[in-house]
């Protein structure tokens, strides 16, 4: 018994590390069309959460709040030095121009709501 | 090869596409079809006939337009204007739908939609039903939408998110704090198995499910959410909390006999409170939070929503955003700029506090600028739009702030380097508690197992951290803006904190940057009003700046010039001009001279303080000497003298000869004067400060200073709104005066700390909470922390840093204090 709570306690922790660092880059990543994608903003996600772009290229994406609560009020990206207060009820617009290839973080404020932008 | 992009209609779904490109791989000249349902757009690559694409597109049911036939027609034809709220609309497709349903209402002549506030405008004959109904035929619902409805409606849906929170909190505590008070008055919490008691946890434990699926269910969809997107939030964290609770309880309740006799106790409660508390936490916070974003939407409120505009002789009222630029508006008394403009006639007085901070009204006359959102107190203006919609200085002034509060400072990236790995970190740290209770800690261990695990998931609390920074800059930005300064980036705020040297250019930053007539020194049996006659004569034909600064002065004692002849501008010297037959000179001591006339009065007393002395002469007599200087602005004198109190050195620099530069710093009481710098070398002046090891800002109107502006470690405009200034300094000043660079150096001082704060009582909170949690202490009390307590305190941390946050709101300029 022992040994299998212990057994059982370290794959869980081989799982979270895996789960949430290891495999997230196999995670499933939608291209941002030429008209513009739009991201949901609810229950915690962005949905889609990893969005793939061509440098070099106006990105427009929009943001669709749909949580109500403060954490969903802003979307930062991280190193585009761009960020966007979201309204609820509306649709957000924010233009990114001709970011450069490499890979970008965009989260609420406090980083609960979290998304990546691979830019190739 | 070429590509050809059509429109489509109707096209929903992967069958579509395939349908789509079965009907168009037969036509002649095709060779790759690409479907976009998003934008209900095809694009063929190949060279086939348009009109065969199209043809085949309608035989498959996909009604295709051309591209340029769907244009919007011009905006001429409009003969009444209406705006609808559109619901429904979730996608680009969804757009072009309703924008046809739209156009092929009888009676249209042209439609629009506006995905992103999901407005449509309409222009035509056609009633407002006729246009809700075909966008209701067409899927979607409308509504005639008012303006002054939008920001109502966005407080009540806050409302009704803070009542919600309310309900899940009573939800929470109304199941919670009975079984807690139960509990604590000594209540039996364990589980007997075969006794009527287990009946009644298996009732109680089914009532923390429905008050987990209902109050708490958003913790849970979030967190699953999350979960499949590899992500971790605080919704894990409590899902995995509350959630491990009511299992081990369940188990406790339904096979009591698989744990040893001391670990059959329920844990119901504590699921129940923890969720009652958070959505406490979280209504307490909604209130915070929505002060924190005030001073933005003050500014946003600012703007005037209608506009008068005369067109074709005729007055009407329109929304403010279809005003274009070259109309011509009407604003009066009371009434807010609608646009940035130029007035064209009457004369009025403006408040530009809002956007300078200043607080007294400016005059404003045909020729004068006018900024959208200021407020015209006096008279009626006329004004021809310069600047509309996102182009307005306050348009801008709002983007700008935004991306600002967006911003972050050195500081606070730590907090984010945490933040990112946080939640599952938290996770590994409650697994590896659990086990060590589980290998290592007293009977009954199971028990032990769960309270460490719950309670350090429950007690971290991953928003106090990522609040930390963001929330004080958007106080301390706003708050800043506010007072007309307006901060561009968090690194700004962090090295103005840190300044310790301060470069004032000399010219519009410390004087008015515009010469004026100072004083008038007379010759014996001559009168002042006399001689700026004279001299205002001989310049009015002038255009040299201090031509200009004469003219003013005479135009001021209400004198009117004469016309002079045989006017002559000599470069360098003066002008000179015959009057009632006598010749006038009106230039430098050395040309005089040079002329032969003796110079008989002292000018001394002029250079002394500054002023450039112009000499007046009639035929070979000295009639006077008129001073012209850039006048020290006002409290430039009071604003260098608190930077000196904030502990800077202060540098002033311009182009001017030691001479007057020394009398001007003298005057202003600067520590350092670099007199006779040529403009292209003021950026190498900021620089050897700064290889001296100085962190130096410069302090400049932002168009010849651009160069210094960049170079210095911190760069502020001061007294201006135009785009190079905003573009080319960290920090800009709206208002003219030198305050305003003490004032942001304090708020920017006040937000660091502010910050600091912040992060070391969420590091601090998180750091000493969650080894408590796991059960660090039990050697010393002999218990552990309740994951209940753990619920509060988490609830608690993150008001804790909003509201602090919002006590920058309180900081008062020098201004204020007056």
């Amino acid at each position: 018994m022992t040994l299998l709570i212990n057994l059982a306690g370290l794959l869980l922790m081989v799982g979270i590390v895996w789960w949430f660092w290891l495999s997230k880059s196999t995670t499933q990543s939608q291209p941002v069309s030429d008209q513009g994608t739009t991201i949901v903003v609810a229950d915690g996600v962005y949905n889609p959460a990893t969005l793939r772009a061509r440098a070099g290229e106006t990105l427009t994406l929009h943001f669709d709040r749909q949580d109500p609560s403060p954490c969903a009020e802003q979307v930062v990206f991280h190193g585009l030095d761009v960020s966007e207060f979201l309204e609820t009820g509306t649709i957000t617009t924010v233009t990114l121009n001709n970011p450069p290839a490499g890979e970008y973080r965009f989260t609420c404020q406090m980083q609960m709501y979290q998304g990546r932008l691979i830019v190739s | 090869m070429q590509t050809q992009r059509f429109d489509i209609q109707g096209a929903s779904c992967q069958g579509c596409v395939r349908k789509i490109r079965q009907a168009l791989d037969p036509v002649a000249g095709v060779d790759d079809v690409q479907v976009d349902l998003d934008a209900q757009q095809v694009t063929v690559t190949g060279t086939p006939d348009s009109a065969d694409v199209q043809a085949a597109l309608a035989k498959a049911g996909y009604a295709a337009e051309d591209k340029q036939q769907t244009a919007p027609s011009s905006p001429a034809s409009t003969d009444q204007e209406q705006q609808l709220a559109i619901t429904g609309a979730t996608c680009a497709a969804c757009v072009r739908t309703i924008e046809n349903a739209l156009r092929n209402t009888p009676g249209v002549t042209q439609a629009q939609m506006n995905f992103a506030d999901r407005t449509a405008r309409v222009s035509g004959s056609a009633d407002s039903q006729a246009l809700i109904d075909a966008v209701e035929k067409a899927g979607y619902g409308a509504s005639p939408l008012d303006d002054s409805d939008d920001g109502n409606a966005r407080e009540e849906q806050e409302q009704q998110h803070y009542r919600r929170l309310l309900r899940h909190m009573w939800l929470g505590l109304g199941l919670g704090v009975p079984l807690m008070a139960w509990g604590l008055l000594g209540g039996d919490m364990m589980v007997r198995p075969g006794e009527a008691s287990q009946w009644v946890w298996l009732g109680i434990g089914l009532l923390t499910l429905a008050v987990l699926a209902t109050a708490g269910r958003h913790f849970f969809v979030g967190a699953w959410k999350a979960f499949r997107n590899h992500n971790a939030n605080m919704d894990t964290l409590i899902a995995l909390g509350t959630g491990a609770a009511w299992l081990y309880s369940m188990a406790v309740v339904l096979i009591p006999a698989a744990l040893p006799e001391a670990a059959r106790h329920v844990y119901f409660e504590a699921s129940a409170m923890i969720i009652g508390l958070i959505n406490l936490g979280q209504a307490l916070e909604v209130r915070a939070r929505g002060k924190t974003s005030a001073a933005v939407k003050r500014l946003l409120d600012l703007g005037a929503k209608t506009a008068r505009v005369v067109r074709d002789g005729k007055e009407q009222d329109i929304p403010v955003d279809q005003v274009q630029t070259d109309d011509i508006l009407r604003v009066r008394p009371g009434e807010k700029i609608a646009v940035d403009g130029i007035v064209e006639e009457g004369e009025s007085r403006l408040d530009e506090s809002m956007l300078t901070g200043e607080p007294m009204p400016v005059s404003k006359s045909a020729g004068d600028t006018v900024s959208a959102g200021t407020l015209n107190e006096g008279g009626t203006l006329l004004y021809r739009a310069t600047a509309v919609g996102k182009d307005t200085a306050l348009s801008r002034i709002v983007a700008l702030v935004k991306k600002a509060q967006g911003s972050k400072p050195p500081i606070g990236r730590l907090a984010d380097d945490v933040s990112a790995v946080f939640v599952p970190t938290i996770m590994l740290i409650a697994v590896v508690a659990a086990l060590a209770w589980f290998n290592l800690g007293p009977e009954p261990r199971i028990t032990h197992m769960l309270i460490s695990a719950t309670t350090v998931l429950i007690i971290a609390c991953p928003c106090a951290l990522g609040l930390a920074t963001p929330m004080s800059i958007m106080v301390g930005v706003g708050k800043a803006a506010e007072h007309g300064i307006l901060i561009r980036e968090g690194d700004a705020l962090q090295t103005s904190s840190k300044l310790d040297t301060i470069v004032l250019d000399k010219t519009g930053t410390i004087t008015e940057g515009k010469p004026a007539l100072t004083e008038i020194l007379c010759a014996e049996g001559q009168q002042e009003d006399t001689l700026l006659q004279l001299a205002a004569s001989l310049e009015s034909g002038s255009e040299h700046p201090l031509a200009r600064a004469i003219v003013e002065a005479a135009e001021q004692r209400e004198l009117t010039p004469d016309r002079a002849d045989n006017f002559q501008a000599l470069n360098g010297k003066g002008v000179s001009a015959t009057l009632d037959g006598k010749q006038y000179r009106l230039g430098n001591r050395r040309w005089l001279e040079s002329e032969g006339i003796t110079v008989s009065l002292n000018s001394d007393s002029l250079t002394e303080r500054g002023a450039t002395p112009l000499f007046l002469a009639e035929d070979n007599s000295l009639l006077g000497i008129l001073g012209v200087a850039d006048r020290i602005k006002e409290d430039s004198r009071e604003a260098i003298a608190r930077l000196k109190d904030q502990g800077l050195t202060v540098v002033m620099i311009t182009g001017d000869i030691q001479a007057s530069a020394d009398a001007i710093a003298k005057q202003v009481g600067v520590d350092q004067v670099m007199a006779e710098v040529l403009p292209e070398d003021k950026a190498k002046k900021v620089q050897s400060l700064q290889e001296e090891g100085r962190i130096v800002a410069m302090v400049g109107d932002g168009i010849n200073d651009a160069p210094a502006l960049a170079q210095a470690d911190v760069g502020f405009a001061i007294g201006t709104g135009t785009d190079v200034a905003i573009e080319s300094a960290a920090i800009t000043l709206m208002g003219g005066s030198l305050h305003g660079v003490a004032d942001a150096m304090a708020i920017s001082s006040a937000t660091v700390r502010n910050i600091k704060q912040n992060l070391f009582g969420a590091f601090i909170y998180n750091s000493l909470g969650v080894p408590v949690a796991a059960g660090v202490l039990y050697p010393l009390t002999g218990s552990l922390l309740s994951p209940v307590i753990a619920g509060a305190a988490m609830s608690l941390s993150s008001v804790t840093v909003v509201s602090n946050a919002n006590r920058l709101r309180l900081f008062k300029t020098q201004r204020d204090k007056r």
